[in-house]
Order: structure tokens, then C-alpha cells, then sequence
């Protein structure tokens, strides 16, 4: 089964909704990256690795923080797939690289996409790179059968909508509200109706997130998606040195 | 983007920017360019760039800027012949005024028309971004001139160093943020307003202040800064003809991608774009994007950046806070790249005597970013004596004044600056 495929049926095989979480690599500490990682893998259906970037312009002061936190530990894409490509216990949850796009260019398209499935990636999410722009990533990614995940918003007109969902991989990421990642949490008053249009468009389940902080508000978001995505508010929790995976498993309905 | 073994026509690529075609329709300039965004901008930015193609051609909308311009502005500046320094330089060299606009920089050209713009597409808020503080002001007033809130985005290292605009712009109702985040420079302020910008892309206008950003920026930008060009060369046909070269400070690029518009025809004429050489040459130690930067996307484009090899943007240096950016113009990266533009560098030190010379031959007190424009061309010019040079003089140094106070003046006579010249 290709990587996209797994991703997919992992998202799709959970029995309640899905959660999937966000941690920035190496974040607090890079010597105990792969066992939060385990944790975390152990708590959700898929995981989010965040690859920390000097200009997260989508991003809000919790992970702007930890990014710099772990680029001043010397945590980086080459870095972070060494980490995952040395692992010896693996969970079965499906790993995620997300990641600006300027560290993947750094580091090479091709070579990017066969490293990462050596070490067991399944897909991309890149804040960055809205689907016009996709193609040159996205054909290395096919290659290998990477999902490349794309983002939707409340504000994606609806043509725009259902070509984006038509496209997405493994999932599409259903962003709540506009803003940046971790900031308010109000979600929009049509958040069901907005979920219901993406759920239609897609092939694949729809898993939404952004300043998703409470267990009230995943038991709300799983009434209308697939997977629900947290992950400003994991990131705290490490941050104030909480067990990642308890931190999850409260907060599941 | 750059595909390993792709094969880029330089001579037709050249011809299609000259013709008006560029950027394409997906807002590239070849390989440059294009929209690296979040989603969440991808509606904000289809509505921009399709209020640019409907208005930017409008006869009303002309009206209005042509207006602002001339009565507000006070277009066109004056084309100033630098008398002393052509003697000092043997040369025959030219000013094109951009430090007599309104504010005191080019800066003013773009804000009032992506004010008007910005009015016109019914935005209610304005953010901006600034480094040196130039284009805050710019934007301050133009945000006063059209009616709308304006709120500025500041980095805490460019309030320390660019204090006297920062009175400017709040004596101007401007709201300044400082950004205490990344490099606390120009490029942790751009982070910052495209922070705001996601987080209202209905209401709110991103007054960008350089040629820089995702697609229509760069091509809106240089629109709207192509003014100077157009005037220049029309000046310089009275006064005596083309030059044979002309010289402009590049950081993001905009008041050198609008001078060059006026020439990049003539292909007789060297365009010579001068970036800073800060205090070495290594990384971290200067703004030389164009002239050491590799391709790779910040800021919404595809572009020439300053990176580490794990793809991290670098942190410049230069005493010019405004050329302080790892990042430049799609555009300029095109024209480098089909080689029409030669980039070269002048360092903190040059740039500071080359502004003392002009100080004292010209009296005219440079801003630091265009003193790199100034001793670019004094270098060029001892190698090509008696040719005729145009300068963009695109801001006046009021505002440097915390930075020079740190520099004694040495005094230069004009046989010393022959002598530095040699």
C-alpha cells in the first residue's frame, strides 16, 4: 500500500473521530524528540511533525517560539529524518512532515521525497504553498506516493473548494477560521455548514483544526469531520512539560 | 521555479520583460515569482491582483494619482547635474530627486497609489511593514491623505536605529508595532504584517513597501514606482541625452526596478544595481542577495535569498537599515539572471564616505541606502571616466542622523576624493 493510501485508511479505520497532532521537532528538548514522538504517536491517529523555520508566517507565538527554541538546538530537515530513519520501536501512526516550504527546496525535491519514504513519511503539509504552486513538489511526491495535503478555508470560494479537495492526498486540512495558527478560539457560526461543503468535495476524510484547545471543542469539531487537528495547544503542554500523550488523551471526547 | 537541467532562454525572456509581458499570468517573472501564500491569503490576493489589472488602466483612477502625484507628492522631482562631483569623479553625473518627494523618499509613489487603490477596493484598515521607517511614513501619510487607519510593523533593532521617523509616523495617526520577533529587522516586520494580514484578509490592505512579496506585488510595486524612470529619462533627453549608465540602491528592489523601467530597452545603457556589502563578505555579514543569494521562496515568492544550507533565511547586516534584507525582487533575480542588470556591492564604509562627498560637494544629504547607489557609481566611474551617469537618489538622510553621530566626519576635499576614487 502506498503511503498516501495508508495515511488514508489510518484516518478512516478510527472508530470515533480522528485526532491528529502537531508537535514541533525537537521541541523542548532535541535529545527527547523520538520519545515524545512515541507518546504522541501512541495518543493519535496521525502526527504532525512540525520542521521548525526562521519566517513562520502562518504561525502564531507559541509555535514561532518553539521553532526558534529548536533552530537555536540545531534541529533541521536533515536533522529530523536522520532522527526518524534511526528509530527502533515505530508505532504504526502515520507520521507527517509539515514545513515551510523553503527548507524542502533547500534540501532538494527528489531527494526529499525517496529520503522521506525511507524513513517513513507519509505525507507533507506545507503552510506556504497553496495549490497553484504545488506541482513541481508534488510530482516528486507522486514518484514515491507521498500524499501532499492540502489546506482549505472558511474564505476558499467554493470552485476553488472543490478543486483543492479534488487534489488533496491522505486527507485535506480543513483550517477553522482565518488568522494564524493557536490565536482565538471562537470558531465561525457556519463552521457546520463550511465542514458539510468540504466533506462533499473531498475523496478523502477531512480532518479540521486552528486554535483548537479544549475537549469540548473536538467533541464539536468531530461532529462535522473526520479527524480533528490540535496543535498550538500540544506544543504548550510540552512547553510547560506536561506527558504529551495524557495531554491528548483528555482531551478526546 | 528553477528545474535542475531546464534551459532558460535569456534573449527571449529579456524581450518579453521589455515588451510588457511579464510578469505572466501566474505572476512570474521566468522562473521568478509566483504566490507562495496561505491558503487563507489565496482570496484576498485573486481580489487584489484583479482590482490591479481593472484599475491601474483606469482613466479615473489616473486621474487620481496623477493628481496626488503632481499636487501632493510634488512630481515630477527635479533632475539635479551633480556639478562638483562630476569634476571630483570626471564624469558627467546626474541626480533624479526622489529625496524631494513628499516624506523624502520614492517610498511615497507606491503608498499613495496603493492607498488610493486600497480605498478603492473598500478596505477599512491598512497595515504596512517598514525598515528604515521610509516606507512607514510614506505610508502614515498617504493612509492620512485617503482616510484609512494605518498600523505599522517595526522591528524593535529599526526603532532603535531609525528613531526620528518613528515620531513621524505616529505624529502622522499611525499605529507603530514593534516587532520584537526573529531578526527583529525588516524581514521579522514582513512576517508580522502578513500575520495581521491573514488574520483579516477581507478588511484589511497589506501596503506592501517593496517590489518583494507574492504576485501582484512586485508588479504593482514597479508600476507604481516606474514614475521615476519615465521622468528621468524624459529630463535627461533635454539636458543633454540618455547617460551611458545609471546607478540605484537595491535592497527590495523598488526604486531601482522603477528607474530601470525607464531604460531596460536600451541596451547600450548599463543598469547597475548596487546592493550592501555590509561589513565582509561573509554570511550574516552583508544584504548581497543578488550577488550571493541562491533561489528559494520567502516572503509569498520565489526569488533570490540569503539561506543556510537547512533552507533557515540568514540574518543580514548592513548600516542601512533599509537595504537590511535577505530577500530581493522577483524581477531583480530575472534580470540578473538574463544578465540585463549588473549587481554589485558597496560596503558600510564606502557608502558612509561616499555620503560625506555628497554632503560636501553636492550638499545633499543622501540616505545611507542610496549612498550605496552613490559610491557604487564612484567606483564605476574611475574606470569610465567622462561617461555619463545617472543616479537614483531615492531618499534624503535626515533620518540616518542617530547612525551618522556615531561616524566623525572626516573631511574630504576633492583631490582626497580623487584620490579614493583611484
Amino acid at each position: 500500500m502506498l503511503p498516501h493510501e495508508a495515511l488514508k485508511n489510518a484516518l478512516e479505520k478510527s472508530e470515533e473521530s480522528a485526532l491528529v497532532a502537531f508537535l514541533t521537532a525537537g521541541y523542548p528538548e532535541p535529545k527527547n524528540f523520538l520519545n515524545v514522538l512515541y507518546d504522541v504517536s501512541e495518543a493519535a491517529d496521525a502526527v504532525e511533525i512540525g520542521v521548525p523555520f526562521s519566517d513562520p508566517m502562518a504561525d502564531g507565538v507559541t509555535i514561532q517560539r518553539s521553532s526558534q527554541a529548536a533552530i537555536e538546538h540545531g534541529v533541521s530537515l536533515s536533522w529530523i529524518l536522520d532522527q526518524l530513519g534511526s528509530r527502533t520501536i515505530k508505532s504504526n501512526t502515520p507520521l507527517l512532515l509539515m514545513s515551510y516550504l523553503n527548507p524542502l527546496l533547500a534540501f532538494g525535491f527528489d531527494e526529499l521525497a525517496s529520503r522521506a519514504l525511507q524513513v517513513g513519511v507519509s505525507g507533507f503539509i506545507i503552510p506556504d504553498l497553496p495549490y497553484e504552486e504545488s506541482m513541481p513538489f508534488k510530482t516528486s511526491l507522486d514518484k514515491v506516493g507521498i500524499a501532499l495535503i492540502q489546506l482549505v478555508t472558511p474564505a476558499t470560494p467554493s470552485i476553488r473548494l472543490n478543486e483543492i479537495c479534488q487534489a488533496s492526498q491522505g486527507f485535506v486540512y480543513a483550517v477553522t477560521r482565518t488568522g494564524i495558527t493557536g490565536s482565538a478560539t471562537q470558531f465561525p457560526a457556519d463552521l457546520a455548514d463550511y465542514l458539510a461543503a468540504v466533506k462533499e468535495a473531498a475523496k478523502v476524510p477531512v480532518c479540521a483544526g486552528f486554535g483548537v484547545r479544549k475537549s469540548e471543542q473536538v467533541r464539536m469539531i468531530s461532529r462535522h469531520a473526520d479527524g480533528v487537528i490540535v496543535g498550538s495547544a500540544l506544543v504548550e503542554a510540552l512547553e510547560r512539560g506536561e506527558n504529551p500523550g495524557e495531554f491528548l488523551r483528555n482531551l478526546r471526547p | 521555479m528553477i528545474r535542475p537541467n531546464e534551459e532558460i532562454n535569456e534573449k527571449k525572456l529579456l524581450r518579453a520583460l521589455v515588451d510588457g509581458k511579464l510578469p505572466d499570468a501566474s505572476g512570474r517573472f521566468g522562473p521568478f515569482g509566483g504566490r507562495y501564500v496561505p491558503e487563507t491569503l489565496m482570496p484576498a490576493i485573486e481580489r487584489l491582483t484583479e482590482g490591479v489589472h481593472r484599475l491601474l488602466p483606469d482613466e479615473s483612477f489616473n486621474h487620481k494619482l496623477t493628481s496626488q502625484l503632481k499636487e501632493w507628492v510634488g512630481r515630477p522631482t527635479a533632475l539635479t547635474h551633480a556639478a562638483r562631483l562630476s569634476k571630483a569623479w570626471g564624469a558627467d553625473v546626474w541626480f533624479k530627486r526622489e529625496d524631494l518627494a513628499q516624506t523624502g523618499a520614492h517610498k511615497i509613489n507606491n503608498a499613495i497609489g496603493q492607498a488610493l487603490l486600497a480605498k478603492e477596493l473598500g478596505a477599512t484598515r491598512i497595515v504596512a511593514e517598514t525598515g528604515a521607517g521610509q516606507h512607514g511614513v510614506a505610508s502614515a501619510a498617504a493612509c492620512a491623505r485617503v482616510g484609512l487607519p494605518c498600523v505599522v510593523y517595526m522591528g524593535e533593532l529599526d526603532i532603535q536605529r531609525q528613531s526620528p521617523n518613528v515620531d513621524r509616523m505616529k505624529r502622522l495617526g499611525a499605529n507603530v508595532v514593534s516587532v520584537n520577533s526573529g531578526d527583529r529587522t525588516l524581514r521579522a516586520a514582513i512576517d508580522e504584517a502578513i500575520r495581521d494580514w491573514v488574520s483579516d484578509p477581507v478588511d484589511t490592505y497589506y501596503l506592501l513597501g517593496s517590489a518583494v512579496g507574492p504576485h501582484p506585488y512586485p508588479f504593482l510595486v514597479r508600476e507604481l514606482q516606474a514614475v521615476i524612470g519615465r521622468e528621468a529619462r524624459s529630463q535627461l533627453e533635454t539636458h543633454g541625452g540618455l547617460p551611458d549608465a545609471v546607478f540605484a540602491c537595491v535592497g527590495g528592489g523598488s526604486n531601482a526596478i522603477g528607474l530601470f523601467h525607464g531604460f531596460l530597452g536600451e541596451e547600450n545603457i548599463s543598469l547597475i544595481g548596487v546592493e550592501a556589502g555590509g561589513r565582509g563578505d561573509d554570511l550574516g555579514d552583508h544584504s548581497a542577495t543578488l550577488g550571493s543569494g541562491r533561489p528559494g521562496v520567502l516572503h509569498g515568492a520565489y526569488s533570490l535569498l540569503l539561506y543556510d544550507d537547512h533552507g533557515q533565511i540568514q540574518e543580514t547586516h548592513s548600516v542601512s537599515a533599509g537595504l537590511d534584507y535577505p530577500g530581493v525582487g522577483p524581477e531583480h533575480a530575472l534580470l540578473k539572471l538574463v544578465g540585463r542588470v549588473k549587481y554589485v556591492t558597496a560596503k558600510d564604509s564606502e557608502a558612509l564616505d561616499a555620503l560625506q562627498e555628497c554632503c560636501e560637494l553636492e550638499g545633499i544629504l543622501p540616505a545611507l541606502e542610496t549612498a550605496h547607489a552613490i559610491a557604487g557609481a564612484r567606483h564605476w566611474a574611475s574606470t569610465n571616466q567622462g561617461a555619463r551617469i545617472l543616479i537614483g537618489l531615492s531618499g534624503r538622510g535626515d533620518k540616518d542622523m542617530p547612525i551618522l553621530s556615531q561616524y566623525p566626519i572626516k573631511t574630504n576635499d576633492t583631490e582626497g576624493a580623487e584620490n579614493a576614487a583611484a
